[in-house]
């Protein structure tokens, strides 16, 4: 019970802060995300195009996602530095795995005959891409997305330990200090809260770009 | 029109899908091409459109070859129906049916109104125009998929087995409104089939292919009649080959008309001796105006032999009689499907004149499955 009155005081006296450490861990996974879609989506779209180099490609995302995030942010910060830029770095690459892998399944996936159907009726390479392929495929992106941000968030944490900011300051804060229970969940909670909006925002989002309305392919967002 | 010259397609890793075809397409006709799983027929349409390229040889178009022309071009000109429909899931029916004319980049209001217009031309309300491919029935779908190819009102259109996937009731209503739909169009076709009632039913000429060669090409009344191999009667089905034949003949184009007869007033030792003679068991009884009364057969004669004499005495008279004028057809189900071993032919007034027996009727069968014109047993 204490507990909860000391956090109620806590958001009571900081809640400028809090909100703009909010923000800023929320800016920071979003940028690590959008940064890592740019370049992952194209990805995922050539290599779809050329199997042969999707085990490559697989293979190293994979190896990046298998380094731990402290470790990850202490070899990223000798080479940039402190500061939430290396932190963004860090979440573009892991967030690269899951969106190429999405991206090449679903534009994978998309009926060979609807392909065969586009080219047949005269539709060129970039026509059938936008307008059959991306379409086809983007809920099954939007699910690569969503993992990605997700993870994103988790991962954004940490970064305050480089001197980044966000949520996760406040949580080192609570601590270092003695009886800090309520100043950490005051950095925790926000921080769950965000995922599970997130999450639960682009699985929404995944619903609406589901092409028609076909609700059988379902599963196929859960592809990753 | 459509002018394939000296094509072979061989795929890589050497399959040769399609072997040094020739074939000269007139506008407006319609073209089935026919033929076993794998012959070559897919292959042969996507050469028309280059979704593949040919190995060897031309196909040429309104004489321009088409390996000149801008691929992409090429196919926004000939109509494509694939042979799993193929419409897009994304895409409302409206944006299904204008999607080659807004590759074609008109505007949005003249799209609107063609598939308003076309979707007016199968009878399907106005309202499905926004719904999505999913909400149809499979029938439907592929009306779209049609309709889908005439958008750009191209002068060819290429058909992979468009309505493969459906039960016959529907297939066959999706036949009659297509073909009322082809001749009021005047669209030259090339349609792909594994039917061969369909390709009968729909096309101008029929082309019958194996193993990437064409083996015949004509209508199908000309296939029928005269099948240029064993193949393409093996193809068509014995059972349609008879059909098509015995249906114009009456029994009395092809009995004996010699059958093996009695009178009645005979004694039944004569009627041994002819037996014996004829190599037969059984005879017809006649009278003297030859007007068919009964038979007898061999059993008759052994058990009644030493009680009577003459042939009325022992004959039976409960029999069937077929007149001559029927159609073949009839009287070779009945005669197989009761097992009787012969029927005597008689005409109006019940004169005997002629015999269809179970062994000739084999005879005909043989002989119209295997060309001959002449069908006398
Ligand atoms: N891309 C390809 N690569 C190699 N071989 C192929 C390819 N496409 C088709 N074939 C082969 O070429 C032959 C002809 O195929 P095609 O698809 O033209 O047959 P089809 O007559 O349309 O058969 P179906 O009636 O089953 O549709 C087949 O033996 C097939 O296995
Ligand atoms: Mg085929």
């Amino acid at each position: 019970m204490d507990t909860l009155i000391e956090l109620w005081n806590y958001y009571a006296q900081n809640y400028s802060y809090v909100w703009e450490e909010f923000y800023k861990h929320f800016l920071m996974s979003a940028y690590g995300v959008l940064f890592a879609a740019i370049i992952a989506i194209p990805v995922g779209i050539f290599i779809a195009r050329h199997a042969h180099l999707s085990k490559w490609v697989f293979s190293f995302t994979n190896i990046i996602q298998t380094i731990p995030a402290l470790a990850m942010l202490a070899v990223l910060m000798l080479v940039m530095g402190l500061g939430p830029n290396t932190v963004i770095a860090a979440l573009f690459l892991y967030s690269l795995l899951p969106i190429i892998r999405n991206t090449y399944t679903g534009i994978r996936n998309v009926d060979q005959a609807l392909i065969e159907s586009g080219r047949g009726m005269g539709m060129t390479k970039f026509q059938l891409l936008r307008m059959v392929e991306l379409p086809l495929a983007l809920s099954v992106i939007m699910a690569g997305l969503r993992t990605a941000l997700v993870i994103g968030i988790s991962i954004a944490t940490i970064g305050a330990f480089i001197g980044s900011g966000g949520l996760g300051a406040i949580i080192i804060r609570g601590t270092n200090v003695t009886d800090g229970t309520a100043i950490i969940l005051a950095g925790a909670i926000p921080t769950a809260l965000m995922a599970v909006v997130a999450d639960l925002g682009m699985g929404w989002l995944e619903k609406r770009l589901m092409p028609g309305r076909k609700k059988s392919n379902n599963e196929q967002s859960n592809a990753i | 029109m459509l002018k394939i010259k000296n094509v072979s397609k061989v795929y890589e890793g050497g399959k040769k899908a399609v072997n040094n075809i020739n074939l000269h397409i007139k506008k407006g006709e319609f073209i089935a091409f026919i033929g076993p799983s794998g012959c070559g027929k897919t292959t042969t349409m996507k050469l028309i459109n280059r979704l593949i390229e040919t190995t060897e040889g031309d196909i040429y178009i309104e004489g321009e070859n088409i390996r000149d022309k801008n691929v992409v071009e090429l196919r926004r000109s000939i109509g494509y129906v694939i042979q799993q429909i193929g419409l897009f899931p994304h895409m409302t029916i409206a944006e299904n049916i204008a999607l080659v004319p807004k590759l074609l980049n008109w505007p949005l209001e003249k799209r609107r109104k063609r598939a308003e217009e076309l979707l007016k031309l199968v009878n399907m309300d106005p309202s499905y125009l926004e719904r999505y491919p999913d909400e149809l029935s499979g029938g439907q779908q592929q009306r779209i998929g049609v309709l889908r190819a005439l958008a750009a009102d191209p002068p060819l259109i290429l058909m992979d087995e468009p309505f493969g996937a459906l039960d016959p009731i529907t297939r066959d209503g999706l036949q009659d409104e297509f073909k009322n739909l082809q001749q009021s169009l005047g669209k030259t076709i090339v349609f792909v089939t594994h039917d061969m009632d369909e390709a009968i039913k729909l096309a101008d000429r029929i082309v019958i292919m194996r193993a990437g060669e064409i083996v015949q090409v004509g209508s199908p009344d000309d296939i029928l009649r005269e099948p240029a191999n064993d193949f393409v009667e093996e193809f068509l089905g014995k059972h349609r080959i008879m059909e098509s034949r015995p249906n114009l003949q009456t029994v009395k184009q092809i009995m004996n008309k010699n059958p093996v007869s009695i009178t009645e007033d005979e004694s039944l030792s004569q009627a041994i001796k002819m037996m014996r003679d004829k190599k037969v068991d059984s005879l017809l009884v006649v009278d003297n105006d030859n007007i068919l009364k009964g038979f007898i057969d061999i059993e008759m004669i052994e058990e009644n032999r030493k009680k009577q004499s003459s042939v009325y005495q022992i004959m039976e008279t409960n029999l069937y009689t077929v007149e001559q004028n029927t159609l073949l057809r009839d009287t070779v189900r009945k005669i197989l499907r009761n097992g009787m071993r012969y029927v005597p032919i008689v005409d109006e007034e019940k004169h005997l004149t002629g015999i269809v027996t179970r062994a000739s009727l084999a005879n005909i069968v043989y002989d119209s499955i295997w060309g001959d014109q002449e069908l006398i047993p």
